[in-house]
């Protein structure tokens, strides 16, 4: 299935959760958070949560700003 | 009263200069000019991951027992920033927010409609919130009404340098707030950060002045003394302004 990773189409393995996410990206799980569908799914979710064809994934993460 | 700590909710900072960190030029100036100000509390922005920027704020925050404070900058829905907020509470762990709610990209002025009601969602939402405001007296009212830790009144639009444009709103501000009041954005340089202070404002946050600046460490200490300094007259009772002259030295004839 295919899934939007900021704005990036990825392809990922039907039934992926939003851990898959991270792996993809190489990042490791501190100091990001994870919106699937303009929603966030807590950390502790990532494991169980499940992704669906089309998901629209943002990684976000503290940058320089304000 | 302890002149440096700032109290925000149950926090106390230990610095009344907040810092930005956007604009400057690497980490390394940054360092130096974090260090050189004396900030204990700085924002970020929250934006997509990228290998290239990686955590590299965050991992400088933290080395420098600086206390993070994300703001939800771009957004100009409550909604966008209300999410937003909640992203950077879950990456961050960290429930203060710098909120952020602007109308245009020409202004970058709060959106006050937007603001108020992000502000309201998120304390119901457990968040402490620092709205970013309009220098507006009623708008600051209502944010303090809806449970907002502290308010933080624009002196000028970000990124100007102008200064404290309508100093007589930002007295009237501290006249009636019953939480900390921040000078946020427009200051250009040290006089302005010490008359914020001399207005009555609890601290000033800013960035551009410093991060832009052509010696952004030499800036980060001006502004660090220009608090302190206008802190310090504030509380000290200045004289009152007379018409005529009035004599230090005593009169010759007696």
């Amino acid at each position: 299935m295919q899934v939007w990773i900021n704005g990036a189409a990825h392809e990922l393995p039907a039934g992926a959760r939003v851990a898959a996410v991270l792996d993809v990206l190489g990042l490791p799980g501190r100091g990001v958070a994870v919106a699937v569908d303009g929603e966030l799914v807590r950390r502790a979710d990532w494991p169980a949560t499940p992704l669906v064809d089309g998901a629209r994934v943002e990684v976000l993460t503290a940058v320089q700003g304000g | 009263m302890d002149g440096t700590t700032l109290v925000v909710g149950d926090r106390k900072i230990a610095s009344r200069l907040i810092m930005g960190t956007g604009g400057a030029a690497n980490l390394e100036v940054l360092e130096r000019a974090l260090v050189a100000s004396g900030t204990a509390l700085t924002t970020v922005a929250m934006r997509r991951v990228d290998a290239a920027t990686g955590t590299g704020v965050l991992d400088l925050l933290r080395r420098l027992d600086i206390e993070v404070l994300p703001n939800t900058a771009g957004c100009r829905t409550a909604a966008e920033a209300v999410l937003t907020a909640r992203l950077a509470r879950e990456a961050l762990e960290t429930e203060l927010v710098k909120l952020e709610v602007v109308a245009d990209e020409r202004t970058l002025l709060p959106d006050p409609v937007e603001l108020l009601d992000a502000a309201e969602q998120l304390v119901d939402d457990g968040f402490t919130v620092l709205p970013y405001t309009n220098d507006d007296p009623v708008l600051a009212r209502r944010l303090e009404q809806v449970g907002c830790a502290a308010v933080m009144p624009l002196g000028s639009p970000i990124g100007t340098g102008l200064g404290i444009r309508n100093p007589h709103n930002i007295e009237m501000i501290v006249a009636e707030a019953g939480v900390p009041v921040v000078l946020d954005a427009g200051i250009g340089t040290a006089s302005e950060a010490a008359l914020a202070m001399e207005l009555g404002c609890d601290a000033v946050l800013l960035a551009t002045a410093v991060t832009r600046a052509a010696d952004p460490e030499r800036m980060a200490t001006a502004m660090r003394l220009a608090v302190e300094a206008g802190h310090a007259a504030r509380h000290a009772g200045r004289i009152p302004r007379r018409y005529w002259a009035r004599a230090s030295s005593p009169d010759p004839d007696d």
